[in-house]
Formats: structure tokens, C-alpha cells, sequence
């Protein structure tokens, strides 16, 4: 009986002898796994940016918003939040770390000759923990200052940009809407967000400054929940829906007028739809490694037709029909397994190029790297079967006379 | 018990009107050591004869008993297995194996028997020497001439030491003077090494070389003769 090592050496041999046309043979595999892992690559790194980016909003986050937008039912006009709601919640509801009332409201920013139209925004000391959104200069908001509502504010990056330059802000008399505010802080850049508004765009004051000069109301557009754990965002969530709907009076049979979103919730939607679509293009790329596969069948039938004497002088010899079918086989499995090699090499040098150009985390799964070689061995198997059996069942007389 | 033992064989193909005989019932028997040159016009049943006996084909009926054992009841399986272990073929047509050394054409037998790659190489040098080809392993097929490859397909036949040695029409492809080297190689071999030669010829020359001749005509055995 014939070895294994010497199958796979004269399988090698037969290829080297051969060997452009093999290299060409092997082509539409090396392509179609270059594909699958350049594509799930860069989905990947594109669903890893984008639930990143929500989870910059910071971490085991709840956004308490009125109105009914996207739970179905007629739109409803809801009432805004008090500050009395955010109190009601800092005390009854447990697993909580912060809690933070926020209102905004577009605004100009003016100082001497420049001026920028930009969001201001109302919020207590905790929206910065909860957004987890450091200080690069400055301070933030004292107690005080929140309490008595001073004129005081901490600027965005792109405000800082915008209407200072290179200047220093702290200390600055900025206009905001049509009264002085004093700049005590500037926040680190965070980026886009998810819908593509800047979050550096902002001018944020003391709540009750806010509602006085800003707004002139009371109300809170929304309210920053930061709960303890991951495990009590749930807890913490249906705490609040319970609580809010007692507070607003909504009876067992009306539907909310108003919404607790979970940010990590968002981004495993987010996330699972961008992972759907990597899915399906790699599904297609895969369709390309069939056309491969028929390739390699291909080649493999006319090389059995042209080799056919020697299958005849093979099987003359005393070879076994499972040895002619072995031989064949590994030929073409060496043929998919080569260029499955080609194809991860040249998949991630792909992967390592579009990441850098389109600016994505590069993350390589080994996963798909083993199942893209195995797969490209199976079509092998698979598209050489049918040639190398056809070179197995020959008859060694008829072989043996073919010209 | 002898070598090879034919009794009845008829080969037939298609059926009924359309049934053509290529043998019409064979008997023979071949002892060990023996140089038999078989003999008789294309489509005697010569060659059909020489596939059977070298277990490439199967007989429509009777039995055929090589060394006692009985092929006829042999699976293809099993009729490799036999051709690997006991029989060596040198073909008309030399075939070997293209952009393959000679070396390479000779170890192919052996790497069917499983024998490690340095024995290979040393029992294959040597059958291309007892050819007398020493110094030629590395040429390939389009590097030698004729009555060099028939010698590099007669060193891959004898390179297992079989009992028996098939040749068909060793020599049609060759002029005269490699014809006559080739036959003294075959004879060589019978007379000294202790192989059974059985080959098919149309070449009377030729066949003088051989101890019996068998004369085949519309498949049966018109003649037998043992020269003196």
C-alpha cells in the first residue's frame, strides 16, 4: 500500500510539473477567499466602530425621552419632564449611580468678533460621570454654582475651535444666546455620534442657568440614567418605566407617552445588523469560491482525460483504484489548499489596506481564517471527486490504447 | 503445479446475432522458466489472450489458474493486487510516464508495494543497470531513444523480480538491430534469472528467440511447438 507521504509527494511533483497551470487553476479559489475575509474583516471593524461609537455615549446608559417615537400607536404630544421627576428617581429607584436631567436648545455663542451657532445645553455635575466625558482644562460645575444657577459654562472641542482658536477659553466672557457666560471648563473630544451630530458642538451650563436664561422653563428634555452594573440596567430600566408611568398617570391600558432606551441595547441592534450584512457578503464572496471549485473540476477532468495512459500504466502496474482515486483527489485538495493559502495572505493584506483607508479597527477573527482554509480544502474534496473518479474506474486495457 | 493454467476460456462480446468470438476456447499451460512466444494474424485472439493471462481482463467462461489460484473468482481488487505481486508488463508502445526520469518510471512498481523511497531507488539503479542504462536514471522519456525506453519499461517490468513477464509486441516499434537487443535482454533474463516470458509477436525473427512457440488463429490455438 502506498503511503501518505508519497501520495502527497507525487501529488506535488504532478502540480510542479505543471505549474502554471496550476497557478491559474487555483486563481478563482485565492480570489474567492480573499474576498470572504477581506469582507468579513472589514465588517467586522465597522460593526466594532459603530457600537463603540454608541457606547461613547457611556456605559450601562438609559436615555429617559418623552414622546412615543418608534413604539407604534398615533404619535402623542408628551409632556416634558420636571426636575421633580428626576428627584423622584434619584430616591426610590435602587442601582443607580448617577442621574443626570438634561435639556438643550440650539444657540449662538458669540465672543468679540467671532460667532458660532452651536447646542447648549442644561445638565447637573453628573452629566459629565454619566456620559463619562473627562476635562481636558479647567473645571466643571461646582455644587454651588448648579444650586444658585451662575452664568458659568464648560465648552465643547469644536466651540473651542470655532470661537477661540488657539486662545486659552478658561476665564472667557462667552454670549450664549443673549447673556454673558463664563467659560470654567473644555471637554476632550469625543467624536461623532451615531446619527452624525458632533458631540464636541456643545456649550454646557447648570440646568437651573439654562431654564432661566436659555429656555425659560422649567422643563427637562431628558434625563441621563447611569445604572451600577450591566446586569441592573434591566432592573433599573423597568424601575423607571414603572415609576414614570404612576407620575404621569398612565392607566394599565394606555400605551407609554414617553421611552427608557437601554444604549447598550441600541448598539446590540446596531451591532446585530451590521454583523447580518457582513454575513451576506460573505455569503457572496463564498458563491465565488463555487465558481473556483468548478474550476478546479475543470481542470482536473481534462488533466485526467490527457493523463490517461498513465492511468492506464498505473493501474497495469497493480495500482487500486483507490490509490488512482487518492492520487487525483490530493492533487486537487493540494490545488483548493494552496490557493485557500494564497487567499487568507492576500484576504488580510486586503483587510490590513481597506481598515487603514476607511479608518476601522483592523480585527482579524482566526476563526474565519481556519474556516475559510478548511472550506477551500472541502471544495477540493468536494470538485475533485468526480475526475478523480473517473480516473479510478478506467479500464486498464482501454486506458493503456488511448492516444 | 504449473504457472499458468488456461481451460476453456472463450471471450465473447455483444449478444445473440450481433455476438462476436475473440476466443473460442483456450486451453494452455505454461510451466515456470518457460519462454513462449505467442504468434498469428490481428485478430487471432493473441492479444486478447495476453490480457487475460495478465489479469487486465476477464474470460466470458472457463478457468484460468495462475500459480493454483483461481483469477477467474478475483475482484479488480484483487486481480491489482496479483499484477502488482507476480506479473511485470512491457508494452508495445515502451509507456512511460512523460517528464519522468527513468528512475522514476522504474520505482513506480514498487511504490505501489509501499517500499521505502531510499530501497526504491537503490533496486530501481539497479534494474536500469541490469538493462544496461546505468548512468541514464535522470533522463526523461523524450531524452532517450527507442530501444533505450523499451530498456527503461523492461527494467520497471523486472524491477519487482515477477514471476512472469508480459511482453507485447516488445519490439514493433524498433529496427532490427535494438529489436535483437531487446530479445537477447528478454532471453537474458529467462535464462539467468528464472522469469517466465510470455510475449506476443508477429515478427518470426522474433520469436525464434523463444523456447515454444503458440500459433493463434479466430481464437483458438491452431499450433504448439517446442523448439529443439
Amino acid at each position: 500500500m502506498m503511503s501518505f507521504a508519497t501520495t502527497l509527494r507525487m501529488a506535488y511533483q504532478e502540480l510542479q510539473r505543471n505549474l502554471m497551470r496550476s497557478i491559474l487553476t487555483t486563481l478563482g479559489i485565492v480570489i474567492g477567499i480573499a474576498a470572504v475575509i477581506a469582507l468579513v474583516t472589514l465588517g467586522q471593524g465597522a460593526t466594532a466602530s459603530i457600537t463603540d461609537e454608541i457606547s461613547s455615549l457611556g456605559r450601562n446608559l438609559l436615555i429617559v425621552a418623552p414622546g412615543n417615537a418608534g413604539k407604534g400607536g398615533p404619535p402623542q404630544a408628551a409632556a416634558p419632564f420636571k426636575l421633580a421627576d428626576v428627584k423622584s428617581i434619584e430616591r426610590d429607584v435602587s442601582g443607580i449611580v448617577a442621574i443626570a436631567a438634561v435639556s438643550t436648545r440650539a444657540a449662538p455663542v458669540v465672543l468679540g468678533n467671532n460667532s458660532w451657532s452651536t447646542t447648549a445645553i442644561g445638565a447637573d455635575a453628573n452629566y459629565f460621570a454619566v456620559r463619562e466625558w473627562p476635562l481636558v482644562s479647567g473645571r466643571a460645575f461646582d455644587e454651588g454654582e448648579i444650586r444658585s444657577g451662575k452664568t458659568v459654562c464648560v465648552i465643547g472641542q469644536r466651540v473651542v475651535t470655532e470661537i477661540f482658536g488657539a486662545q486659552d477659553p478658561i476665564g472667557a466672557p462667552l454670549r450664549v444666546g443673549g447673556f454673558p457666560c463664563t467659560v470654567i471648563g473644555t471637554l476632550s473630544e469625543k467624536g461623532r455620534s451615531i446619527i452624525g451630530t458632533d458631540q464636541d458642538d456643545v456649550v454646557i451650563m447648570p440646568l437651573k442657568t439654562f431654564q432661566r436664561r436659555v429656555s425659560g422653563n422649567q422643563d427637562v428634555s431628558l434625563m441621563l440614567v447611569s445604572a451600577a452594573s450591566a446586569e441592573e440596567t434591566l432592573k433599573v430600566k423597568d424601575d423607571i418605566l414603572a415609576l414614570m408611568r404612576e407620575r404621569r398617570h398612565i392607566t394599565a391600558n394606555k400605551t407609554d407617552d414617553f421611552q427608557v432606551n437601554d444604549v447598550s441595547e441600541i448598539a446590540a441592534i446596531v451591532g446585530g445588523v451590521t454583523v447580518v450584512l457582513t454575513a451576506f457578503l460573505g455569503a457572496i464572496a463564498a458563491i465565488s469560491l463555487i465558481v473556483g471549485g468548478i474550476g478546479i473540476m475543470n481542470i482536473m477532468l481534462v488533466a485526467v482525460t490527457e493523463r490517461t495512459r498513465e492511468i492506464g500504466i498505473r493501474l497495469a502496474i497493480g495500482a487500486l483504484e483507490r490509490e488512482v482515486l487518492a492520487q487525483f483527489l490530493t492533487e486537487a485538495v493540494l490545488l483548493s489548499l494552496f490557493g485557500g493559502l494564497i487567499g487568507v495572505v492576500l484576504g488580510l493584506s486586503l483587510s490590513a489596506a481597506g481598515t487603514a483607508i476607511l479608518n476601522l479597527p483592523l480585527l482579524i477573527s482566526p476563526g474565519v481564517i481556519v474556516l475559510a482554509t478548511l472550506f477551500s480544502g472541502l471544495v477540493g474534496v468536494g470538485f475533485g471527486y468526480f475526475p478523480a473518479r473517473r480516473a479510478a474506474r478506467m479500464d486498464p486495457i482501454d486506458a493503456l490504447r488511448h492516444e | 503445479m504449473p504457472l499458468i493454467e488456461l481451460s476453456g476460456i472463450r471471450k465473447t462480446y455483444g449478444q445473440g446475432e450481433a455476438e462476436v468470438v475473440a476466443l473460442a476456447g483456450i486451453d494452455m499451460v505454461i510451466e515456470r522458466g518457460d519462454f513462449v512466444a505467442v504468434m498469428g494474424p490481428s485478430g487471432s485472439g493473441k492479444s486478447t489472450t495476453m490480457n487475460i493471462i495478465g489479469c487486465l481482463d476477464t474470460p466470458t467462461a472457463g478457468t484460468y489458474r495462475f500459480n493454483g489460484i483461481d483469477v477467474t473468482s478475483l475482484d479488480r481488487n484483487g486481480l491489482a493486487l496479483l499484477r502488482r505481486n507476480h506479473l511485470g508488463f512491457v508494452f508495445q508502445g515502451f509507456n512511460l510516464l512523460k517528464r519522468t526520469s527513468a528512475i522514476e518510471n522504474v520505482e513506480l512498481p514498487l511504490v505501489y508495494r509501499g517500499m521505502a523511497r531510499a530501497e526504491r531507488r537503490a533496486k530501481a539503479a539497479a534494474a536500469l543497470a541490469q538493462v544496461g542504462l546505468a548512468g541514464r536514471e535522470k533522463h526523461t522519456q523524450a531524452e532517450l531513444s527507442g530501444g533505450q525506453q523499451q530498456r527503461v519499461a523492461i527494467a520497471r517490468a523486472i524491477v519487482t523480480e515477477p514471476e512472469l513477464l508480459l511482453a507485447d509486441e516488445p519490439t514493433g516499434n524498433l529496427d532490427s538491430e535494438r529489436s535483437r537487443e531487446i530479445m537477447e535482454l528478454l532471453v537474458d533474463l529467462n535464462r539467468n534469472h528464472g522469469i517466465t516470458v510470455m510475449m506476443v509477436t508477429h515478427e518470426p525473427d522474433m520469436a525464434e528467440f523463444a523456447k515454444r512457440q503458440i500459433r493463434f488463429k479466430d481464437g483458438r490455438i491452431v499450433s504448439d511447438e517446442v523448439r529443439p
